[in-house]
């Protein structure tokens, strides 16, 4: 036994000249880190149980408290580091795949900080986006290649179903179960302030939430939970889960505890159970097979709702983004490996799958050179962090971006990547009530209207640094990108010239 | 309301479908049209000829009668209503059905009944007359599915295939069979159909014979294996948090 | 250093043009004339002209116009033109010699329509088939490359200032019912003749002002339609998106001038039900071809002109109108050089096409 035991990763440091023995922290920490001990009058901490996750740092009135990395070490080594060796003590002694949340911690390169912004100089002029005309508004959907018109010459101007953005700017999939309910209503809130949408994810949709539909993406993933003809009409757009940038080639599996109330309700699973999302579609095993999904879809939407086919950025990506295109389906939503996730086997999140910079790139290559990019929007998310990672996208090919993890912490966040323990102390990945109530909804969705106003209008300023003052103009405008520190080939995957040239 | 299918595109066909409002239709030579159906509440189809893939995917509440046999994906995460089939169905039968009842005369293809589900008053049936292919009842969550195995009594096996009940979850199989199939995963119980087990099993076979002929109190006259998962052994402890 | 095509050269420039809407006449000295005065809009690296109706004895045939290097490229371009088309009649395009224009390529005209046997085969109308063959050419043939390609039309384009070329080209001995003209400031070039403006594909002919920021996304939108921006150049992409909405989609070009430059949101949502609706298909369907950054080009086609300015009017434009001429240029003293006595001048507003036509049975002779 002693074998397995791993020396806390974080220290709580408490100023005991601050600190007024007021309990708040323990009584904010589900983890059970904090702990009154009445011998002394005093408050103690078991460094084992802290996540990291700041709940206690901010809510300690007296600021007598932080979290600091442990500077317990062993001996130093650049190959079998901390947690290499931690790893093999654990799996040693639980014969268990190890576990984890969010996005990958790893240090792969973030080619969106490897790629700079244009802006004009003289030959054409910036624009100010507070006092000049800016446009964001996007729409998301399959395109005529062919104009018809009517006896008299008239367009017919009948489009396929489209989504229409305030600005490019999606929440991504996160499903209720993983999320607390009031996280899915600040972003269901939000999306209908924004104008944008939020995605129900594989979860089911709230009955409380249907009036959220304009501003709704519904999933349908493998394990099809709480999918149902009204479900399917409920939102703006239906989504089909193929994968997730996280955990590419993996199901999903929300554990029997969590499916309690309304959660059970809205899965339309007995409360209790494991729902289980299989690896695949058993429905689909080639990439014809996608496409009879997406016409069983549309055939019981009536042909109403674009279908989105969401896949995880793998090797092979333009191919199978080649076939998505010629499925039917109206938009593709890549997710780029560093994408975030509410429980994954973490050698599968840290080593399957590729950058989002570089899938997106390729597969809008290659969907130009198929001459079908007009026929699909692309949704890039993975790990798109600020404004600057937006306008990127958008000039690599994007139409819009996903956003989840930069969601997440707009609601209040920290990112200790704990969310499978279902202890979240910010009242985001829990069910358990008394930690959701810690999230206000209202105060969540005031939040995230502040991120993507903010975002927005970063976007408004560097498009009019560049002198573009409607989005459309940015989508695939690579020669406002430069590469630094790239190597030919990584600029010849991204299409853009290194800066300089 | 007549229909003649022969040639219409699969939209055109199930927009005609819809246009007949409530009455219930007929469909002639019907040959591959997939999605006939989807998503259909309250009202009779007849089909005549093979539909095509995932016919009544969605299905919610309208009942389908197959004068032949049906291709894949038939019934797909349909919520409510009845498929039969006077004939054979093709793989995935019944995948991720949440509620109403399929019964197919003759055999099944793979994946038989695939991740169904209950829930609430929610109960889906599947019944397979002949026998079912590998994978039967798959990722099996609620619900029930019942294999006759009619004609299949004297092969000295199971009226299924390999990896019956992979990864179930939930729900019951019934095999009309003495045999139980060699290589169940250890996460699936089966025993012998108790007196409860064959009366629940008797009011599906009763509607099977209804539809398909037959007599069920002749039919029951079997020995029956019920499938349920295990308590003890699952899935978990398969991870440790990192 | 690179020429366009092997790097982006963005530009400066002046703009002019007349247009007889009963089909008269116009010597190509006027509109010579006319961009002269805005010499200061020019840096002597590029100056070109484009007449319609200037060929009537061989209305019914393709003009090409094509520069060479060398004279394999002649020999590899004409093998070429020979597989493909029937030549009715080629020759040097006569030039005067001319102090401040030099390095010229050797430079020559065709008079030729497609092989029937040859567009039969391809199943292409004659148009798309010669469109093909102009940017196969241009793609492919070393040293050649094809200025004008368009039917009773041609295009005069050369490295100098505009009126220098002019001369060179004796414009003076051409007469057609509409004339544009282009003087070039771009910002780097060695100087590379098929650079300079206008550029042209088949009858349509663009000059322009200004420099798109946008080049990009359309670029990579229209490459998908079988062009090759090997120049990219501003012109070269607008050309393209022309030909492809005019001609190949059908827009008529109000419709195309909605598209590239298309009103804002807020904008078409004042607008009446239909007009609405018509505007957000064309936005929407085509919204990679939506043209922002500063812009103002004179479109010529078969029988007309078109001008237009980016949505936000950033670059100048003036139009008057006399009798059957309509002039446009980027200043009024263009125009004024040509029609001091007008009866109507004006400034077209952003993003609202000015289209001027032949009067119905003017033939332009």
């Amino acid at each position: 036994m002693p074998k397995d035991y791993i020396y806390p990763e974080f220290e709580i440091v408490r100023n005991e000249g601050r600190c007024t023995v007021c309990r708040r922290c323990e009584e904010q920490c589900a983890n059970r880190a904090h702990a009154f001990d009445a011998a002394t009058s005093r408050m103690t901490a078991e460094d084992a149980r802290c996540v990291d996750c700041h709940r206690c740092v901010a809510m300690c009135p007296a600021h007598a408290l932080k979290i600091v990395q442990s500077s317990h070490t062993f001996r130093p080594g650049a190959n079998w580091t901390r947690d290499a060796i931690t790893d093999i003590h654990r799996q040693a002694g639980s014969g268990g795949a190890l576990l984890t949340s969010m996005g990958t911690p790893k240090d792969y390169p973030v080619y969106w900080d490897k790629l700079l912004i244009n802006a004009s100089q003289v030959t054409n002029p910036s624009i100010d986006p507070l006092r000049e005309p800016m446009e964001t508004k996007v729409f998301l959907g399959q395109k005529h290649t062919h104009i018809q018109r009517d006896e008299s010459g008239r367009i017919c101007t009948e489009l396929h179903p489209q989504i229409t953005l305030a600005t490019p700017i999606l929440f991504s999939a996160m499903s209720y179960g993983s999320l607390s309910y009031n996280a899915h209503e600040s972003l269901a809130r939000a999306a209908q302030e924004l104008g944008i949408c939020y995605n129900s994810g594989e979860g089911g949709l709230h009955e409380d939430l249907y009036h959220y539909g304009p501003n709704t993406i519904v999933q349908v993933a493998s394990g099809r939970f709480g999918v149902h003809p009204g479900y399917l009409k409920a939102g703006a757009a239906i989504e089909i889960k193929m994968g997730q940038g996280a955990k590419p080639g993996i199901g999903g599996h929300l554990p029997a505890e969590k499916v309690m109330g309304d959660v059970s309700r809205t899965r339309m699973i007995p409360q209790g159970t494991e729902a289980i999302s299989p690896a695949p579609h058993h429905d689909i095993y080639s990439i014809e097979d996608l496409r009879q999904l997406v016409y069983t879809l549309k055939e019981a939407t009536d042909y109403k709702k674009p279908i989105i086919v969401k896949i995880a950025a793998v090797h092979n990506i333009s191919a199978i983004a080649s076939g998505v295109a010629r499925s039917g389906a109206d938009i593709i939503a890549i997710d780029g490996f560093r994408g975030g996730t509410g429980a994954a086997p973490a050698r599968i999140r840290d080593n399957v799958g590729i950058p989002i910079e570089l899938a997106l790139a390729s597969v809008d290559a290659r969907l130009r050179e198929e001459g079908i990019r007009g026929s699909i929007s692309i949704i890039a998310g993975g790990s798109i962090r600020n404004s600057a990672d937006v306008v990127r996208a958008i000039a690599l090919g994007a139409d819009a971006v996903y956003i989840a993890t930069g969601a997440l912490l707009a609601m209040g966040c920290h990112l200790c990547r704990s969310c499978h323990l279902g202890r979240c102390n910010w009242g985001i990945a829990t069910q358990l009530p008394e930690l959701v109530s810690r999230l206000d909804p209202e105060e969540g969705k005031r939040r995230l209207v502040n991120l993507i106003t903010a975002w927005t209008y970063e976007i408004k300023e560097m498009m009019g640094g560049m002198g573009i003052n409607s989005i459309e103009a940015l989508k695939g405008n690579r020669l406002m990108l430069r590469g630094i520190g790239l190597t030919q080939k990584e600029l010849d995957i991204l299409g853009v010239l290194h800066a300089g040239e | 309301m007549l229909i003649q299918a022969k040639d219409l595109p699969f939209r055109e066909l199930n927009r005609q479908i819809n246009a007949a409002g409530e009455q219930s239709v007929t469909l002639q030579g019907v040959m591959g049209q997939r999605f006939i159906a989807s998503g259909l509440k309250g009202k009779d189809v007849e089909i005549n000829g093979i539909p095509g893939n995932a016919l009544g995917a969605y299905l919610d509440g309208a009942h389908i009668t197959v004068r032949g046999n049906a291709q894949d994906a038939t019934g797909d995460t349909m919520n409510e209503g009845s498929i039969r089939i006077y004939g054979r169905s093709g793989d995935a039968t019944g995948y991720a059905m949440r509620g109403g009842s399929i019964y197919v005369q003759g055999d099944s293809g793979y994946r038989a009944g695939i991740h169904m589900k209950a829930y609430s008053a929610k109960y889906p049936v599947l019944v397979i007359g002949g026998a079912a292919g590998s994978f039967l009842g798959e990722y099996l969550a609620g619900g029930v599915i019942i294999v006759l195995g009619i004609g299949h009594e004297a092969e000295g096996k199971a009226p299924v295939g390999y990896f019956t009940g992979t990864g179930m979850y939930g729900g019951k199989i019934f095999l009309r069979s003495a045999h139980v199939p060699h290589d169940l995963p250890p996460q699936v119980d089966v025993r012998e159909a108790a007196a409860q087990d064959r009366e629940e099993a008797y009011a599906h076979v009763a509607q099977y014979c209804a539809y398909f002929g037959g007599d069920p109190h002749q039919l029951m006259e079997h020995r029956l294996l019920v499938l349920t998962p295990s308590e003890e052994s699952s899935y978990k402890q398969l991870y440790c948090a990192q | 250093m690179s020429i366009e095509g092997q790097v982006r050269i963005p530009s400066g420039c002046a703009i002019t043009s007349v247009f007889s809407k009963s089909g008269e006449n116009i010597s190509g000295r006027l509109v010579v004339d006319s961009i002269a005065t805005m010499h200061e809009r020019s840096n002597g690296l590029g100056g070109g002209f484009a007449g319609y109706g200037i060929y009537p004895q061989y209305k019914d045939l393709y003009a090409f116009h094509i520069f060479y290097d060398t004279l394999a490229a002649r020999q590899a371009c004409e093998a070429f033109i020979d597989r493909h088309f029937d030549v009715v009649n080629l020759s040097k395009i006569p030039v005067r010699k001319h102090p401040n224009i030099i390095d010229e390529p050797l430079i020559w005209r065709y008079f030729l329509t497609p092989l029937p046997t040859k567009l039969k085969d391809s199943q292409l109308d004659e148009s798309e088939f010669t469109k093909r063959c102009v940017i196969r050419i241009n793609d492919s043939i070393e040293g050649a490359y094809v200025f004008s390609s368009g039917k009773n039309m041609g295009v005069f384009k050369a490295v100098g200032y505009p009126e220098d070329v002019g001369d060179f080209y004796r414009l003076e001995d051409y007469e057609g019912y509409c004339w544009t003209a282009h003087g070039r400031y771009p910002t780097n070039t060695p100087g590379w003749w098929g650079g300079a403006h206008p550029f042209a594909l088949l009858g349509y002919s663009i000059v322009h002002n200004g420099e798109i920021s946008s080049y990009d996304a359309n670029r990579r939108f229209i490459e998908m339609y079988g062009y090759r921006c090997n120049l990219q150049t501003d012109t070269e992409v607008i050309t393209y998106i022309v030909d492809f909405l005019h001609r190949r989609r059908g827009l008529t070009l109000a419709e195309v001038a909605s598209v590239i430059a298309a009103p804002f949101w807020t904008t078409i949502a004042t607008k009446p039900a239909e007009e609405r609706e018509k505007l957000t298909y064309l936005r929407n369907t085509f919204a990679s071809l939506l043209i922002t950054g500063p812009f103002s080009i004179l479109l010529g086609f078969d029988g007309g002109i078109m001008a237009l300015n980016d949505r936000l009017k950033l670059r100048s434009m003036v139009v008057g109108e006399r009798g059957d001429r309509v002039y446009i240029a980027s200043e009024e003293c263009a125009i004024r050089v040509m029609e001091p006595d007008l009866e109507k001048l004006w400034a077209p507003r952003g993003g609202e096409p000015v289209i001027v036509r032949l009067n119905a049975g003017a033939q332009g002779r």
